[in-house]
């Protein structure tokens, strides 16, 4: 109930500062503006049908654009408030820190899920054209949303480290772009060291779900990412007990 | 209504406060006085929920803060030393945010953000914006906040800091306005504060308790003498003699540097003994000059240094002395 109303004040304030809008604006224009370039290349080179392969091209165009915006969405959650002291008396309310946790993630993900929606309208188009079989589709949204639900967590997380925003979301690009970057270069680690590395690629494990491939083994590997750094970020909130506040 | 006993507050190597014990009765308006950074507000962070000792307990309302910290909580309104509030929300809406946060119910929401807005006077402002808010309406609101939900206990850490004095003369009159039916603690390191406001005081230095008393009680300990800073147009000398003569008068010391060839020098008199008009008909009587005439209160500097003097354990921990305060 406490994370509800933590989650609404949440989206008040987001959606009352012209930041949420820019920040859907330029997420939408390039998402749609990648869906269009890759139509149109798919169409250039293959003779075959338009949808083959290209909700592979669309959802790893769509994963940049989402690792560039959220970390801009989740960079003000706990170090405004810190900024401001808001999160001093947030500790005087009869409410749990893991409350406090679930209700700003909560909003984030509401977030990004509406930021999502729009982009199902060129699908949807396209699908008035030339109907196409969905599995592949939804699997591809699915391991978007994993992947943009755990970039939240660690954005989370990194927020609740700060009061200030920026190295808020600094931090969060260096942490998800090495764990993108974890598997780049194959060449440079050994070929045990490789296959722990690609088990813990976001990315790589993002892979399979643009093929239209859920394996459950990848569900699990994002649903541990996630609930590994809600883990951190509870614990953040909990060392002011041996911290103190500033 | 609020009972500490024990309790120990450490961060790392450093100990904020140390086996501090005291209890306040229920309607009672009890202050923390102490230099800055003698743990005032890290024994109101304690009371208030914030994070909880290290050792020793404490109870609000009969609830323990560790062992059942929500319903400690849901009986305290807290007001932080850093003002704090959503500066993109309105008064209103950021009232009845908060009442829904500390447990209030739906259909109660309006009236209890409405309770708190009368109380510190905001109704003008409701709609208003709090980051276009001035400092003292924005302190009001914080204590619009303490308020919403109607605790039992308000803890307000330096409820009247950063503010002018106008402002402050508000403040108080809000604060003495709270008491009613609320228990309340308040921290200061501004004396009159504390001797305005409070029925009894807690002094705290570097963690520790130093004293519990009233303030009526603590003033006739601490003012020995009474103090007087008086300016003459003469010579030194000469005054120095006059005003010793007077009786009630301690000692006279006069001030290293003169202005303009006038004197000034501290005079010293006896307990509860006002010898200004003394003082002043001897320096006309004479046909000097008098440029100035008060009575200088002791500041919280002095007063720390008489108690930690009288206390010998203290003294003794304090060997390094008190230059920090």
């Amino acid at each position: 109930m406490r994370a509800w109303t933590i989650c609404r004040r949440e989206l008040q304030a987001t959606f009352s500062s012209v930041v949420a809008y820019i920040l859907l604006a330029v997420f939408l224009l390039l998402a749609g503006y990648f869906f269009y370039s890759d139509l149109v290349f798919i169409l250039l080179v293959s003779s075959f049908t338009p949808v083959a392969g290209l909700w592979q091209w669309v959802f790893l165009d769509m994963r940049l654009v989402t690792l560039l915006i959220l970390p801009l969405v989740t960079m003000r959650l706990f170090a405004e408030e810190k900024k401001l002291g808001t999160m001093e008396l947030m500790w005087t309310y009869p409410v749990r820190d893991l409350e406090i946790v679930a209700g700003k993630f909560a909003a984030a993900v509401i977030f990004f899920l509406i930021m999502l929606v729009p982009t199902a309208i060129p699908c949807a188009l396209l699908y008035s054209f030339q109907p196409f079989d969905l599995q592949p589709l939804l699997a591809a949204y699915l391991g978007l949303i994993l992947l943009g639900i755990g970039f939240i967590s660690c954005g989370l997380f990194v927020s609740s480290t700060t009061e200030n925003q920026v190295v808020s979301a600094m931090v969060t690009y260096g942490i998800l772009v090495f764990f993108w970057f974890l598997t780049w270069n194959e060449e440079a680690a050994n070929q045990a060291a490789l296959r722990v590395l690609l088990g813990m690629s976001l990315f790589d494990r993002f892979y399979n779900f643009t093929r239209g491939v859920i394996d459950t083994r990848d569900v699990v590997f994002f649903t541990l990412f996630i609930s590994f750094f809600l883990f951190l970020t509870w614990q953040s909130l909990a060392s002011r007990k041996w911290r103190g506040v500033p | 209504m609020i009972s500490v006993s024990g309790v120990t507050k450490r961060f790392g190597s450093f100990t904020a406060v140390s086996d501090i014990s005291f209890e306040v009765a229920s309607g009672e308006i009890v202050g923390l006085l102490g230099p800055n950074g003698a743990g005032k507000s890290t024994t109101m962070r304690i009371l208030a929920g914030v994070f909880p000792p290290s050792a020793g307990s404490a109870h609000i309302a009969g609830f323990d803060v560790v062992k059942e910290p929500l319903r400690a909580r849901a009986a305290v309104g807290y007001f932080p030393e850093r003002v704090a509030a959503y500066l993109d929300m309105s008064v209103e809406s950021y009232l009845r945010y908060v009442g829904r946060m500390k447990g209030v119910a739906r259909p109660e929401l309006a009236e209890a953000a409405r309770n708190a807005m009368t109380a510190c006077g905001l109704e003008p402002v409701a709609k208003r914006i709090i980051g276009s808010l001035s400092k003292g309406f924005r302190q009001r609101v914080g204590i619009a906040q303490a308020l919403t939900g109607e605790p039992k206990v308000l803890i307000l850490d330096e409820p009247t800091a950063g503010l002018d004095p106008e402002q402050v003369a508000e403040m108080r009159e809000l604060i003495r306005s709270l008491k009613q039916d609320r228990t309340v603690v308040l921290s200061t390191h501004i004396l009159p504060e504390v001797e305005n406001t409070c029925d009894r005081v807690i002094i705290i230095h570097r963690g520790r308790i130093v004293a519990v008393d009233t303030p009526a009680n603590l003033n006739r300990t601490i003012q020995a003498a009474g103090r007087v800073v008086i300016e003459v147009n003469a010579a030194v000398s000469e005054v120095a003699e006059k005003l010793g003569e007077i009786s009630g008068v301690v000692s006279v010391s006069p001030h290293p540097r003169a202005v303009d060839g006038a004197a000034s020098f501290t005079v010293l008199t006896e307990r509860d003994r006002d010898v200004r008009e003394e003082i002043a008909r001897a320096v006309t009587d004479s046909g000097w000059g008098l440029r100035e005439l008060r009575s200088v209160a002791y500041s919280l500097e002095e007063i720390f240094l008489t108690l930690v003097n009288e206390d010998g354990e203290i003294q003794r921990n304090d060997d390094a002395g008190v230059d920090d305060l």
